[in-house]
């Protein structure tokens, strides 16, 4: 015979419930999931698709963002222009950059060149010939540029033949031109021995330099060049906003781009609107961040996709697994217990899912980037978050599964 | 005195319905330790919801029920499922093994679910098969045993947890005569073990194996006087 308190204890012990513990838990959906190996593996492809997806484009934009010339970020970083915002603020204020314009922000420290610019002429544009006007030559579609020397320096040009117009042309206001090589095609000019010259609405100018490269503003190629004390003389002050460009030191940018509006008209500082260089990480989002988008939401499709297959097969799992579920109960699992397990079984595929996708798409980070000669670049983050997220998917897929599996009634599963 | 390990007050059960089905009338039944207990009737007399009953499967809608002394009516769900997995050992008519797992495994999974330590169940798995005559098969699963291996699996399943009360629906009605007498030959000696054992049959000669056989017609329970 059992002593009285020793009775009581036992009774209470038997009421008390333990319910399923972690390991056998995990052991029951591994189970659970080894029962039909290929139904699980098919199960999973969405997932597998969605993260593979998922940590492939993040890896081939943390590899392609990693590759973006250093040269390209360095004169993107050092690169500040200032806008003639005058006309918004007062109409009566006239132009807001002032005549030693260049000199005034080449003073700052960290500037290395810095100087105006402007579309030439007025709204109808400036006629540019190799000869003068009525001597047969057709015009052609070629921008006329105000810039400053500075400006001109600012924008790295290289030059294939001849110089260009600093100090004395410029002080001067001479007929001179720089011309783009993509101009000079478009010309016909292609040496300057002869000392050509070209016509603008009929003026003869010099041509003293070709460009072939510009490191900043590639458009000056197809241009025009003269100085802009020279066009302001011809054609007037600049019929729309001019602009200045500013070459600074490496770090400086920014801190130019908040001096330069004070320095240029300490009266108005108001008038003149100076953009600093993109931040870097901003600047390499923004590369890839279109494709970027469009692939993310691919991966998304695709573990939606992942989700209702791991969702129906649960499903059909708990639906043909009822008998199971009935046995489980009578056996002691509480409907929690149920509720858990099939939860561990979706999620269990889902991280099966994404562990494989991790995989899959690292491996295609690492495909692309050796074809490409490239170094790969798979941030840590990306790696965890991969099989997280398709535990997330498994997980969220189970519920409703779930919550059916643990309503079934053991009275009426055991009927079969 | 230890407390009966079924004693029934009043205790009755009525399906909502609607309709209405009164498929349990209330009635008192005590059932001692290490009694063995046949029931019978004929389809649809109330065996199925009797046993629900007995096993905490279903709560009866009247009267209260004491399993080993434990009023289950005022027991949570939780409580009554954790009484149920511990107390009660069941052994359906068709065998309820998981056919993707042996023998083995399918006696350990008794064990899962009420906190027996992990590093004891292996050994107590074997010993339930051995008991009941599969020592050799643990590694079969239930695809490849008979179907009297199968309910003996299930008897070890059952038996695992050493319950108070062993609760058996038509433990033969699928085993043909050879395997139903080894069957029930098993579930005697338990009974001679001291297990109480309470078997639900419409066989008439099965139920007359019991010592003691109680009559259900209707939903109505009656004690049978054994002659002899
Ligand atoms: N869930 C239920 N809802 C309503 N009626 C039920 C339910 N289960 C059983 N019944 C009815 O209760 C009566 C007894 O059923 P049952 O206990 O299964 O009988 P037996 O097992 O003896 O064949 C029958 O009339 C049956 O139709
Ligand atoms: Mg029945």
């Amino acid at each position: 015979m059992i002593p009285r308190s020793r009775r009581r204890e036992r009774a209470v012990e038997a009421v008390e419930s333990t319910g399923l513990g972690p390991r056998d838990l995990l052991a029951e959906a591994t189970a659970g999931i080894l029962q039909r190996p290929a139904r699980s593996v098919l199960t999973a492809l969405g997932t597998v698709l969605g993260v593979g997806a998922f940590v492939a484009v993040l890896g081939l934009t943390a590899t392609a963002s990693s590759q973006i010339d250093a040269r390209f970020d360095l004169l993107t970083a050092t690169e500040v222009t200032v806008e003639d915002i005058a006309a918004e603020q007062d109409e009566f204020a006239g132009r807001a950059f002032p005549a030693d314009a260049d000199a005034r922000v080449e003073r700052l420290n960290g500037v290395r060149h810095a100087g105006v610019y402007w579309t030439a002429g007025t709204d109808r544009g400036l006629r540019v010939t190799a000869a003068p006007v009525g001597a047969g030559a057709g015009g052609r579609p070629i921008d006329v540029v105000a810039a400053s020397p500075g400006a001109l320096r600012a924008a790295v040009p290289t030059l294939a033949q001849g110089r260009l117009y600093d100090g004395y042309p410029s002080r001067t206001k001479q007929p001179v031109a720089v011309i783009g090589s993509g101009a000079a095609t478009l010309l016909g000019i292609t040496t300057l021995e002869a000392h050509p010259a070209i016509f603008i609405d009929g003026k003869p100018f010099t041509v003293v330099g070709i460009l072939s490269d510009l490191s900043r503003k590639a458009d000056l190629l197809l241009s025009v060049v003269v100085p802009r004390t020279t066009a302001e003389t011809l054609w007037g002050p600049p019929a729309r906003g001019a602009k200045m460009l500013i070459a600074t030191d490496t770090g400086a940018a920014v801190q130019i781009a908040a001096e330069a509006p004070t320095a240029l008209r300490p009266d108005h500082p108001e008038y003149l609107k100076a953009i600093p260089p993109p931040d870097p990480g901003t600047l390499r989002a923004d590369v890839t961040s279109d494709l970027n988008q469009l692939f993310l939401l691919l991966s998304g499709i695709c573990l939606v996709i992942g989700a209702v297959g791991i969702a129906n097969t649960t499903l059909v799992a708990v639906l043909e697994r009822t008998g199971e579920i009935g046995l489980r109960r009578a056996l002691g699992a509480r409907s929690r217990d149920i509720t858990a397990q099939f939860l561990a079984e979706s999620g269990a595929l889902g991280s099966l899912g994404g562990l494989i996708g991790t995989s899959l798409g690292t491996v295609t980070v690492v495909g692309v980037a050796v074809v490409r000669d490239w170094t790969p670049v798979v941030h840590p983050a990306t790696v965890a978050a991969g099989p997280a997220v398709g535990l997330t998917t498994g997980l969220l897929a189970g519920l409703y599964p779930a919550w059916r599996a643990a309503r079934i009634q053991p009275t009426e599963a055991l009927q079969r | 005195m230890t407390a009966p390990v079924i004693e029934f007050r009043q205790v009755g059960l009525t399906y909502p319905g609607p309709p209405r089905v009164p498929a349990f009338r209330p009635c008192d039944l005590i059932i001692e330790r290490g009694e063995f207990v046949t029931v019978t009737g004929p389809s649809g007399a109330g065996k199925s919801t009797f046993l629900n009953i007995a096993g905490l499967l279903d709560a009866p809608t009247t009267g209260r029920y004491l399993l080993d002394g434990v009023d289950t009516g005022a027991l949570k769900d939780a409580a009554r499922t954790a009484l149920r997995g511990r107390r009660i050992g069941f052994v359906f008519q068709s065998f309820h093994l998981l056919p993707h797992r042996s023998a083995l495994e399918n006696v350990l999974l008794a064990m899962v679910y009420n906190g027996v330590p992990r590093k004891e169940r292996a050994a107590r798995a074997r010993e339930a098969l051995d008991r009941v005559g599969l020592g050799h098969r643990t590694a079969a699963p239930p695809t490849r045993l008979s179907g009297g291996e199968r309910q003996r699996v299930a008897i070890a399943r059952a038996l695992v947890t050493r319950p108070s009360l062993l609760l058996c629906d038509e433990p033969t009605g699928n085993l043909d005569t050879v395997n139903a007498s080894t069957v029930l030959g098993l579930l005697d000696g338990l009974h001679s073990d001291g297990m109480t054992v309470l078997v639900i049959t419409h066989d008439a000669g099965i139920a007359a194996r019991g010592a003691r056989t109680v009559a259900l017609r209707d939903g109505v329970l009656t004690e049978r006087v054994v002659t002899t």
